[in-house]
């Protein structure tokens, strides 16, 4: 499949040169794009394709009230630049009060403009999300965003292929983010460097598409270029009646079902795994590969026979502020952010939501529930969700790329511990001395509810 | 773009594995709307305490090392965040060259659209960097991109791969945009055979 929707987007290639391939969809954010737009004006240069770009404003913008302007003055003249850029480019926006507003990796797909066999980019590492319909998509620097507008082409050097594998089922409570999270914890962070993942076996064929979208964005976390997932029924009905899906569908739609890899295509590089061996998933460490099943304990330096592994280990963990050998059921939290572009869908408020259901949220822990996006939202209010975390103590916030990162208000103070459903557990990334455990959303709900980290497998829901 | 051909300068080491981007330039200072004056927060919240002040634990606080050029790390450097700010405030800060046993992707390709010079070398080369540095004061190292060689004064030499059309073009300080555009005339012959109007 990676073969076929390369070969099919060759501009032009010439030994020993990147290729230039050809580029369908961008999308555009505020935070890597001002330099690039600026970089058009200073040569004089137009964007080639405004209609092949989309734009929304999504890591800097406050989940709080949206009638006031955003206080933080940077973060708001980052959102005019944004706005300015795309008036004079002619780029369609999804501005702050679109109701398609919401973070760049979950508007794509949910509005159509994500579909199979495309080439699709963003200045953004998690780009990787849309690999989840069989389209090839990865993160750019600023530079090439700029290459982009201004020539709808990127030049590229072919990566290799890898096909992970999962056979079997996946146990009850065991999500898709646990998938992904142990699969990088195999692989370790830089383990598909240079790769293309495709991830195959049945237990990726009966996901659904969101939770395809969850395993195909932490790829990047594993150090790979793009995640593939080979698109079938479960892409094609999830993309009809979209708005921007293609009005000739059932012929495109003909189209895609072409596109799998055939029986017999050929990866640099295959491992195989079994769903059955996935318990819940935790990250302990400084980097998404750091990550154990919820009942192990905390690893000790000398787990590990590889010198670097051994520094990389005790630095995480004095970070961390964690011992060795300490259950993970032991440790406790205050902080819970349930969002992301990983996990801020619409199953994943509903996977959290029926945990919660019933339940109060521990009294030593202040927990956010933040939707990808004003689609998400505003579903999830139709379905009552919101109320259900009101009820408990969470906090209902606007959709937004939030403590994700933390670039707006939301984050965590020093020392904080936080289970969160995002996809990046490094130094500082949700607060400077905050400490971030990777988890799923349900994992995260039970979290709040109980203050430590707890095995989901042994919930009592109250229907 | 500034060319790059041969570099000599000061050597600095960080003793760390998967230093990523988020580290190279925290989040707060990715709000500016310029390419320039990224360099004062390179590395900020490990290089200043909560104060302000300088952090004296930190590698590259250490006077020996001030006005250093030439960066050297351990394996998986740049990963997580495509962000092309770390490369500026790397390039900003007066770097010239990193070493590292290895790059994540996005970071390596970021750094030749900025004159910065990512160099892939074995992790024992890497570790012999290392103890150099610490046994030799005022350690330099010379980088020569034309004839992709990593040398010092005490007879370390040492080849590195790159790919030549990035080697060419960041000797010559060619402008990537500048070069596709030259083949402009293929790009709308492919969007006329595929029916991109
Ligand atoms: S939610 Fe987080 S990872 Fe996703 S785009 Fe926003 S900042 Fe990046």
């Amino acid at each position: 499949m990676f073969q076929k929707i390369w070969d099919k987007h060759v501009v032009f290639s010439e030994p020993g040169k990147p290729t230039i391939l050809y580029i369908d969809l961008q999308l555009v954010h505020e935070v890597t794009s001002a330099q690039a737009f600026e970089g058009l004006r200073l040569a004089g240069r137009k964007v080639r394709r405004p209609e092949r770009t989309i734009a929304t404003p999504d890591h800097n913008v406050p989940t709080t009230d949206r009638s006031l302007p955003i206080a933080d003055q940077i973060s708001r003249q980052q959102v005019d630049t944004l706005r300015k850029n795309c008036e004079e480019f002619g780029i369609r926006l999804y501005d702050l009060h679109d109701p398609h507003q919401g973070i760049v990796h979950i508007i794509g797909p949910e509005l159509g403009y994500t579909q199979p066999g495309m080439t699709i980019v963003c200045g953004d590492s998690h780009t990787a999300t849309h690999g989840a319909f069989g389209s090839l998509a990865f993160g750019i620097g600023t530079s090439e965003v700029e290459h982009v507008l201004a020539t709808q082409t990127l030049l590229q050097f072919k990566p290799k292929t890898m096909e992970l594998r999962v056979d079997g089922n996946l146990a009850h409570g065991v999500t898709a983010k646990d998938l992904i999270l142990y699969l990088i914890g195999k692989l370790t962070t830089a383990g598909g460097t240079g790769y293309v993942l495709e991830y195959t076996g049945e237990v990726v064929r009966r996901l659904s598409m969101e939770e395809r979208m969850t395993v195909c964005n932490m790829s990047i976390e594993a150090g790979a270029r793009a995640g593939m997932i080979a698109p079938d029924e479960t892409t094609i009905d999830y993309l009809r009646g979209r708005p921007f899906s293609p009005q000739n569908f059932d012929e495109a739609a003909a189209q895609w079902r072409l596109l799998p890899s055939d029986a017999g295509a050929t990866y640099d590089v295959v491992k195989t795994f079994r769903g059955e061996d996935i318990q819940p998933q935790v990250t302990w460490g400084t980097n998404p590969g750091q990550v154990i099943s919820i009942g192990d304990k905390i690893p000790n330096p000398t787990d590990f026979s590889d010198p670097t592994e051994q520094k990389s280990t005790a630095q995480a963990l004095e970070y961390m502020g964690l011992r060795s050998g300490t259950l993970l059921s032991d440790v406790e939290l205050q902080r819970v952010f349930i969002g992301s572009c990983t996990n801020a869908r619409i199953e994943d408020l509903r996977a959290a939501a029926k945990v919660v259901k019933g339940y109060r949220v521990n009294n030593k822990v202040h927990a956010m529930v933040v939707p990808g996006s004003g689609l998400v939202k505003r579903q999830a209010e139709k379905e009552g969700l919101d109320a259900i975390f009101k009820e408990a103590g969470f906090e209902w916030r606007e959709a937004g790329c939030s403590m994700c990162l933390a670039m707006n208000p939301d984050r965590l103070e020093p020392g904080e511990r936080c289970a969160s459903t995002s996809n990046r557990n490094f130094e500082g990334r949700q607060g400077k001395g905050g400490r971030t455990h990777l988890v799923s959303p349900a994992m995260a709900a039970a979290a709040a509810l109980t203050g430590r980290f707890t095995d989901i497998r042994h919930w009592n829901y109250k229907a | 773009m500034e060319p790059f051909t041969v570099h000599t300068g000061l050597v600095a080491t960080m003793d760390r594995a998967n230093v990523d981007t988020d580290q190279i330039i925290p989040k707060q200072f990715l709000k500016r709307i310029e390419r320039t004056g990224f360099g004062q927060f390179l590395f900020f919240d490990w290089r200043f305490k909560d104060d302000g002040s300088d952090n004296p634990e930190f590698e590259l606080n250490q006077p020996a090392v001030k006005g250093a050029t030439v960066l050297v790390a351990r394996r998986n450097f740049g990963s997580g965040s495509s962000r092309e700010h770390a490369v500026w405030a790397l390039s900003d800060y007066g770097f010239r060259a990193v070493l590292a046993p290895s790059f994540a992707d996005i970071f390596y390709s970021n750094c030749f659209k900025n004159g910065l010079l990512p160099i892939p070398l074995s992790e024992s080369v890497i570790e012999k960097i290392f103890t150099r540095q610490k046994s030799t004061p005022g350690y330099k190292l010379t980088v020569d991109l034309e004839k992709r060689l990593v040398s010092d004064s005490l007879g370390l030499c040492e080849s590195f791969t790159i790919e030549p059309s990035r080697q060419y073009n960041l000797l010559h300080g060619l402008d990537d945009i500048g070069l596709t555009l030259k083949n402009e005339d293929k790009i709308t012959a492919y969007e006329k055979a595929h029916g991109i109007a």
